[in-house]
């Protein structure tokens, strides 16, 4: 896998989730897999620090079926998000895979509210059955310690 | 108009309250300063200031303080305002101010209990009269400070009602929460949550009480999960977020017959014979540190107590079964700081601490599909409030005219009458003058 296949890969799954192909985005992720955002800033200690996010694939499939259903008041209407991401570049190789980081902008809107976060994406791909997968995909936000309101997709 | 506080009596009747109590800036600013002046408000928790010096800053009602350790050992409360010229003097979440507190302004210098150590160039106040003025008196201290159990609370008005008058045996949830430690300790720790709700932080603490909402409003959230968790193959072991969210689908039957209890001056509870929060998963190790610290009988009645809410007015929430508590900081009328706060039981598992930032995560942060489905209810109310049609909100199931007179009550799990409860206490405290 060449670095621009991997680089490709994440800016295809950023994609996923513009388009809200969730189900697709979800199969990115290998069984054991996780998404991250911590609340702290450097933060190394996703189990007794608290995080925003730290889904394993059942909470992420609980989220992406939540979305779809027909009482989830908050999105009547739904939410729409864009990524703008900066060229991933591979980080390294090593037996636990292939780190990656990518810089974004990410804009989530509903109803006539646009909110702007700014953040770093570190992927950690595994190889499965021949395709890349995800085994961690972590979002640090350049004010992962701000308040915030709602955010109901992913970034 | 400006208001008075008699035209504000009129607002809240006893099972009805109107709009303007969540809208209005002008009665906002009159709760601030006499709701928020004579009761008991949270401040902080004293692990979280552990050595001389150490500070948090944080909000009473709309006042900015700073809760220090003194030298003494014992917490003071100040308000968080250089007397010169007004600015704030702490101004990190957190941190230590060694022996003096010095605004970054003119360099004017404060010992921890508030009193001026040193002003640069002293000669300049020489035969002003300087002694004589506000400003000599350095940062204003809160009075009324009190310790409970290493929660702080404090009043901002000189006098009024004491510590224990106020709050009575609602402290029994508090004392729930830290009995759960085997060493009878709590500590903050794992960080703060902060979600920013475009709504009055009452709805919040009406949201406490309110049993009629969850099966409803969370159907999305919490029933996805169980219809999730039904399609895993069989034998997969329980979910620790299933487990979470689980129960807030249950029945209107489970949520009646839980029970709530009020107590006087706007302090209630859900969740009297069982909770949400009654069927976790054990820790192992737990159930057996607990026995050898307090004996069989005690530790079984420690832990078969599953408060759910508790609502300590007019702005705190805690829940024992998972250390967690809230509170809702009032920025303006319309809108509210949510803190969500995590302790750990000192000398339990780890997998305790674990399961709470797991709690506070699903459920009550900005990334919290619960959260997200009450703020939805929240904000669409601010926003329709607005409406002169109908500018009344009703809280009467089960209203019984007789329950105004009673302090303390055990009473049907889905009733409203801790909202009334809340409401009550309001009015007193609103009608109140502010010394």
């Amino acid at each position: 896998m060449t670095d621009s296949e991997v680089a490709a890969f994440v800016l295809h799954e950023a994609r996923l989730i513009d388009e809200q192909r969730f189900d697709e985005w979800l199969d990115l992720f290998t069984e054991d897999g996780r998404y991250w955002m911590p609340l702290e800033y450097g933060q190394t200690d996703p189990i007794l620090h608290n995080s925003l996010f730290y889904d394993d694939k059942i909470l992420l499939r609980i989220r992406i079926e939540r979305l779809k259903g027909a009482k989830t008041y908050s999105q009547k209407p739904k939410s729409r998000c864009h990524h703008l991401m900066g060229a991933p570049l591979v980080e390294g190789r090593d037996a636990d895979g292939v780190r990656t980081w990518a810089p974004f902008h990410y804009v989530e809107t509903r109803l006539d509210e646009q909110t702007l976060y700014a953040g770093w994406a570190r992927h950690t791909l595994v190889m499965v059955d021949g395709a890349l997968r995800i085994k961690l995909k972590r979002i640090d936000l350049v004010n992962c310690d701000s308040a915030f309101g709602n955010i109901q997709l992913f970034m | 108009m400006a208001r008075d506080l008699e035209a504000v009596r009129g607002l809240v009747r006893e099972s009805e309250v109107h709009r303007d109590v969540y809208t209005d800036p002008e009665v906002f600013e009159l709760e601030m300063k006499h709701v928020f002046g004579n009761a008991w408000v949270y401040v902080g928790h004293a692990s979280q200031v552990p050595a001389m010096g150490d500070f948090i800053t944080t909000t009473l009602g709309t006042t900015p303080v700073v809760m220090v350790r003194q030298g003494s050992g014992e917490i003071a409360v100040l308000i968080n305002r250089c007397p010169h010229k007004g600015t704030r003097v702490a101004n990190e979440a957190c941190g230590n101010a060694g022996r003096f507190f010095r605004c970054p302004y003119h360099a004017w210098s404060f010992r921890l209990d508030g009193t001026i150590a040193a002003i640069p160039l002293p000669g300049g106040y020489e035969n002003t009269g300087f002694q004589g003025s506000h400003a000599a008196q350095g940062m204003t201290p809160v009075r009324n400070v009190h310790v409970y159990r290493e929660f702080v609370f404090a009043r901002l008005a000189k006098s009024g009602i004491p510590f224990e008058d106020y709050f009575g045996d609602s402290l029994s949830s508090l004392d729930n929460m830290v009995d759960r430690s085997p060493v009878g300790k709590l500590e903050v720790a794992g960080g703060v949550l902060r979600y920013l709700h475009h709504c009055n932080y009452k709805m919040l603490m009406e949201n406490l009480t309110d049993t009629c909402h969850p099966m409803v409003a969370h159907e999305s959230s919490a029933g996805t999960a169980v219809n999730v968790w039904k399609t895993m193959p069989e034998g997969t072991p329980r979910h620790p977020a299933v487990e979470i969210y689980a129960p807030f689908m249950s029945s209107y039957q489970f949520y009646e017959s839980m029970g709530i209890r009020v107590w006087p001056n706007g302090h209630g509870h859900t969740g009297v014979s069982h909770s949400i929060h009654s069927d976790y998963s054990a820790v192992p190790g737990y159930f057996e540190q607990m026995v050898a610290a307090y004996g069989e009988t005690r530790a079984k009645s420690i832990l078969d107590t599953n408060r759910h809410n508790t609502a300590y007015f007019p702005n705190m929430t805690m829940k024992g079964p998972i250390q967690a508590l809230r509170l809702f900081k009032p920025v303006a009328a319309n809108k509210t700081m949510v803190e969500s706060w995590t302790f750990r039981l000192v000398g339990a598992p780890d997998k305790l601490l674990e399961r709470t930032l797991m709690y506070s995560r699903l459920i009550n942060a900005p990334t919290s599909p619960v959260g997200h489905d009450d703020l939805e209810m929240y904000e669409r109310a601010q926003d329709a409030l607005h409406a002169d049609a109908n500018p009344w909100i009703n809280m009467q199931r089960l209203y019984d005219p007789a329950e105004a007179g009673q302090g303390t009550a055990v009473t049907n799990g889905t009733t409203e009458w801790q909202m009334r409860n809340q409401f009550r206490a309001w009015k007193k405290f609103m009608c109140e003058a502010t010394a």
